[in-house]
């Protein structure tokens, strides 16, 4: 079984996220980069496959130099190979183009499945998995809980509101992951000195051949950023009863706040 | 000159973060709390690496640099300094001794279990009236035929009466040396041998979670081939075994101090009082600045202390600055932390009163305070 799985970088929740001075972009210089987490249900899931089915688990992601650690942190977790195509920092792709060049290169490369995050936690776009499995003409399962395959067939289960779906289809899928897939492994400390002798395939826009020039013209743009309004401070009901408190709470929804 | 430290490095410490946030933080004040060892979570760090980790591939160790070592000691100890205590004394003192002095033999016998964390090793120095005078060891081996006979006991031993320990290095008295003064041999004394007891010693105010053992040697026959390396090595293997023990005691003041500010930050931003968050108060602000300051000082002394042994250069003077220097840090970086605390920070559920206690073994055990400032005094010439 070969499998390939999406990953990118991104800044770690726990990073403090301020707008930089264009108001489209975020200031990087202080965010810890971090495997996009959906991804890394990605890694556990592929490399759980592995130890079921044998075969190999390789990394492909788009983004700078500094991507490397994020693929060798995966490398470390126990995937065989890693593959960048590496593209200066600060330049943004929408997740169109991210799915354009991540399937150039998958048309180059053998696979049985490809495992993506259901999204990156960064820009939320839900896109890159979909998309790259529509460029490469095969079927796309996403928000994934559980898979079991046999005979050249996965059978996934994915959430719905309310329920759960279980869908079939022949192999090669590509495949996104919802949280509750499973929990991803540390990275050992002797995985991670193995990591360090692991191949990373590090590859330009124009070794896959495309255009630079027309690949970093994104078809979306971001106009602006914004962060979310700070949140106010709460009100404490005063009382001497929960019954007056509850006048109280509805005095003030109702005259106040108007939403009564 | 490169303050970066290496994309391994970077990710070592990633990972031991991870891993001690989610496997030690959840449990750690309770195990502190009932005084008990737990070998469930050595298994799970031994399953992560972090036994062996100076060790070479051959003996199943990680072969990692020394820095790499320290910086997982830093992150165990920035969430809890019992487990911190498990790791360093298991490479430092239980494993360090047999990798850099034992035979071919005797490596090969002991260093994979004791690498893959299956079992721990102590280091048997301290005796009940030898302590910082290490030369006073009152234990002896005598010669009998092929064998060594041992008698004597020894105290505060760490990782020895477990149900993982395996074994412990003892150093004894096996004669007079032409100077007059006492010769001494280091002998590998396993568990189950005959007339050797191991007992875990109860109602420690720190390192709660960290098995601390009295030994007993009471005739004890050791085969002549579990010397330690060669006879009569015995003080100088237990001083350089000591040395490298320095930096990984700094670690765990330096991760203990880590901790301790980190929470002490996080309380001062969210506690209000007289309208408004205390870390706003010059008196509370100052505190953490000067923790801030000194976390900086301190890990560039003992990360360069990790550079110098790394590239074989001597590095026993900065190691013993390194861990007097952390060590005591961490006493005053966990004192701000309580303070600040107020109230709070006297009750168990702020961790902070843990690493106040769990700090005060760091100025005694390994060398006290005053041991390092001997020690350096000596260097600097005095
Ligand atoms: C939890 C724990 C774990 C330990 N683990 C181990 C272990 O694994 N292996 C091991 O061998 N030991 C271990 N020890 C022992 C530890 O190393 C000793 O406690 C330490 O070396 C000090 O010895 P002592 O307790 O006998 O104090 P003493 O040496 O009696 O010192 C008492 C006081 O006198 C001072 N003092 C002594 N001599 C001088 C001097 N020349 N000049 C100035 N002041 C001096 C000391 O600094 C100290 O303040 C451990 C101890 C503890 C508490």
């Amino acid at each position: 079984m070969e499998i390939v799985v999406l990953l990118k970088q991104v800044p770690a929740t726990e990073s403090l996220i301020e707008i930089a001075d264009d108001g489209v972009s975020i200031k990087s210089d202080d965010i810890k980069w971090v495997i996009n987490p959906y991804d890394e249900f990605a890694v556990e899931e592929a490399l759980r496959i592995k130890e079921a089915h044998e075969g190999s688990v390789s990394i492909l992601s788009v983004g700078s130099e500094k991507t490397v650690e994020a693929i060798r942190t995966a490398l470390a977790m126990g995937a065989d190979k890693g593959i960048l195509v590496n593209v200066p920092d600060g330049d943004v792709y929408d997740g169109l183009t991210t799915a354009r060049i991540l399937s150039a290169v998958l048309k180059e490369t053998p696979f049985d499945m490809i495992i993506a995050g259901q999204r990156a936690v960064d820009d939320d776009n839900f896109q890159v998995g979909p998309a790259t499995a529509e460029f490469l003409n095969i079927p796309h399962i996403s928000m994934v809980i559980k898979q079991e395959i046999a005979n050249g067939k996965i059978k996934c289960h994915r959430t719905v509101e309310g329920g759960t779906a279980i869908l079939e289809t022949p192999l090669p899928v590509l495949f996104t992951t919802q949280r509750g897939i499973n929990e991803p492994r540390y990275a050992s400390l002797p995985g991670i000195m193995k990591a360090k002798k692991k191949p990373i395939d590090m590859k330009t826009i124009t070794d896959i051949g495309l255009d630079p020039a027309t690949v970093g013209k994104p078809l979306t743009k971001i106009v602006s950023l914004k962060t979310p309004p700070e949140r106010k401070g709460g009100i404490m009901i005063e009382g001497d009863s929960a019954q007056a408190k509850a006048v109280k709470i509805v005095k003030i929804l109702h005259e106040e706040a108007k939403v009564l | 000159m490169d303050f970066d430290l290496t994309k391994e490095q970077e990710m070592i410490r990633r990972e031991v973060r991870k891993f001690a946030q989610s496997e030690i933080a959840p449990v750690a004040s309770e195990l502190d709390e009932k005084e008990e060892f737990s070998a469930e979570v050595t298994r799970k760090m031994g399953e992560i690496g972090l036994f062996g980790m100076f060790v070479s591939e051959k003996y199943d160790g990680q072969d990692m640099d020394y820095l790499s070592y320290i910086i997982a000691v830093e992150e165990i100890a920035r969430v809890d300094g019992s487990q911190a205590a498990t790791v360093a004394a298991g490479n430092s003192l239980g494993i360090g001794p047999i990798y850099y002095f034992g035979t071919e033999e005797q490596k090969k016998k002991y260093l994979p279990k004791l690498c893959s964390g299956e079992g721990l090793w102590g280091f048997g120095l301290t005796e009940p009236t030898a302590g910082s005078d290490a030369g006073g060891s009152k234990t002896t081996a005598v010669k009998d035929g092929n064998e060594w006979v041992l008698n004597g006991s020894k105290i505060f031993i760490t990782n020895a009466a477990c149900e993982l320990s395996m074994g412990v290095t003892v150093q004894a008295v096996t004669g007079t040396r032409p100077s007059g003064k006492p010769e001494y041999t280091c002998f590998l004394v396993e568990h189950g041998t005959p007339g050797f007891k191991a007992v875990p010693m109860h109602k420690k105010m720190m390192w709660r979670a960290s098995d601390t053992a009295e030994l007993y040697f009471d005739d004890v026959k050791i085969p002549e081939n579990n010397i330690l390396g060669l006879p009569g090595d015995g003080f100088h293997q237990m001083l350089a075994t000591l040395d490298g023990g320095r930096l990984s005691i700094a670690a765990m003041g330096l991760g203990g101090s880590q901790g301790a500010y980190e929470a002490a930050l996080k309380y001062a931003k969210n506690r209000v009082q007289f309208g408004q968050p205390i870390c706003k108060f010059q008196a509370v602000a100052f505190k953490l600045a000067d923790c801030a300051l000194e976390i900086e000082c301190a890990r560039n002394l003992l990360y360069k202390a990790c550079w110098l042994k790394d590239h074989q250069r001597s590095f026993e003077k900065e190691a013993a600055m390194a861990k007097l220097y952390c060590s005591e840090l961490m006493g005053r970086v966990a004192n701000h932390a309580v303070q600040i605390h107020g109230g709070y920070g006297l009750m168990k559920e702020y961790n902070v009163e843990r690493f106040y206690r769990d700090q005060k073994l760091l100025d005694i055990g390994e060398g006290t305070s005053e041991v390092q400032r001997i020690v350096i005094s000596r260097y600097i010439g005095c």
